[in-house]
């Protein structure tokens, strides 16, 4: 802590320089947020607000999933927390960067926290670059794009006009699948993900209509997980 | 209550942004609650990519298959939601 706080703009804009490959990934992941927003029947001032203001990908996509008019308050909300629960582990990571730091600056760096500038930054920071303006400068484009894109999603579905069920929906599932194949860790995850995988559909067999499969099968999955690893280690 | 739910939402992930930094800087969390958190995001997106997967048919199940195996060959995001599209497309198409 007796070091001085380092955040600069040549941080800041290393940052924003090394963010720009990953752009292209976001882009068509805001597209599909874009197209789900359209389907769910928000409009497009809505879909902004949404993306520039929850900007979580991955969240939006289960709450639009489930939307309604009116909305399932609780439920989106739920959605967006266990969703999101995975930033809860990734900002103390940062902390060597975000505890010399004051006020506005770690706040507003951890608003555009995502998984994708999160990495970057992390291994920037492994690396011994000082300069926490970094998380900051990386995820700044990804915000700006990630509305942008969401927006132009919005109008490219409404000019489409997919009828519900239409394979084009299909693609906020792929996002999810795709991610999936990015998270496999080995075959430590194999109970955990099979445990998740027969609770959730239990779940959404009992209580059709409602987002607690979601919610049950996650549960579940890393409470086994968790707990096996406890065991084994006890051995 | 569109807005209002947006709000929400907003607040919630901001929560868990802004709330993990601050909460761990307080207290030291158990081993057992870190390596459950650390199984959330893959038991999350299983648990809601398996019950749509199978209550979507033959042609989500078509797509789900395609898009894993092109993410597992290319690790390209946009050409495995292309080809789960694609694949879903062709399965709806043939009805």
């Amino acid at each position: 802590m007796t070091q001085p706080a380092v955040f600069t703009r040549a941080g800041l804009l290393r940052g924003a320089r090394d963010v720009v490959p990953l752009l292209l990934g976001v882009a068509p992941f805001g597209l599909v947020t874009g197209i789900a927003s359209q389907g769910a029947g928000l409009s497009i001032g809505e879909t902004v607000f949404m993306s520039g203001f929850v900007y979580a990908g991955a969240s939006q996509l289960v709450a639009l999933a489930i939307w309604a008019h009116p909305p399932p308050l609780l439920a989106v909300t739920l959605a967006a927390l266990i969703v999101n629960l995975r930033l809860v582990l990734m900002g103390p990571v940062l902390g060597p960067w975000l505890d010399r730091v004051r006020g506005w600056r770690v706040w507003l760096s951890l608003f555009v926290m995502t998984d994708q500038n999160w990495a970057l930054s992390v291994r920037d920071m492994n690396r011994g670059g000082p300069d926490a303006a970094y998380l900051l400068g990386s995820g700044l484009p990804m915000w700006g794009v990630w509305v942008v894109t969401s927006a132009v999603g919005h109008v490219a579905g409404q000019a489409l006009r997919p009828p519900p069920g239409h394979p084009l929906f299909f693609a906020a599932i792929a996002v999810f699948v795709s991610m999936l194949a990015g998270m496999w860790r080995g075959r430590r995850d194999l109970v955990p993900w099979g445990v998740a995988a027969l609770v959730s559909t239990a779940v959404a067999w009992l209580l059709p209509g409602t987002f607690w499969y979601i919610v049950a099968g996650a549960v579940a999955g890393s409470a086994t997980g968790a707990l096996r690893d406890r065991a084994a280690d006890a051995r | 209550m569109t807005t209002l739910a947006i709000l929400l939402m907003g607040l919630a992930t901001y929560l868990c942004r802004a709330g993990g930094y601050w909460l761990f800087r307080q207290i030291r969390p158990s081993p057992l609650l870190r390596s459950a958190l650390a199984y959330v995001p893959g038991t999350l997106f299983v648990s809601f990519v398996v019950p749509s997967l199978i209550q979507g048919g033959l042609q989500s199940l078509a797509g789900g298959a395609a898009t894993l195996g092109v993410m597992i060959a290319t690790s390209n995001l946009l050409a495995a939601i292309v080809a789960g599209v694609a694949a879903s497309w062709a399965v709806w198409g043939l009805r």
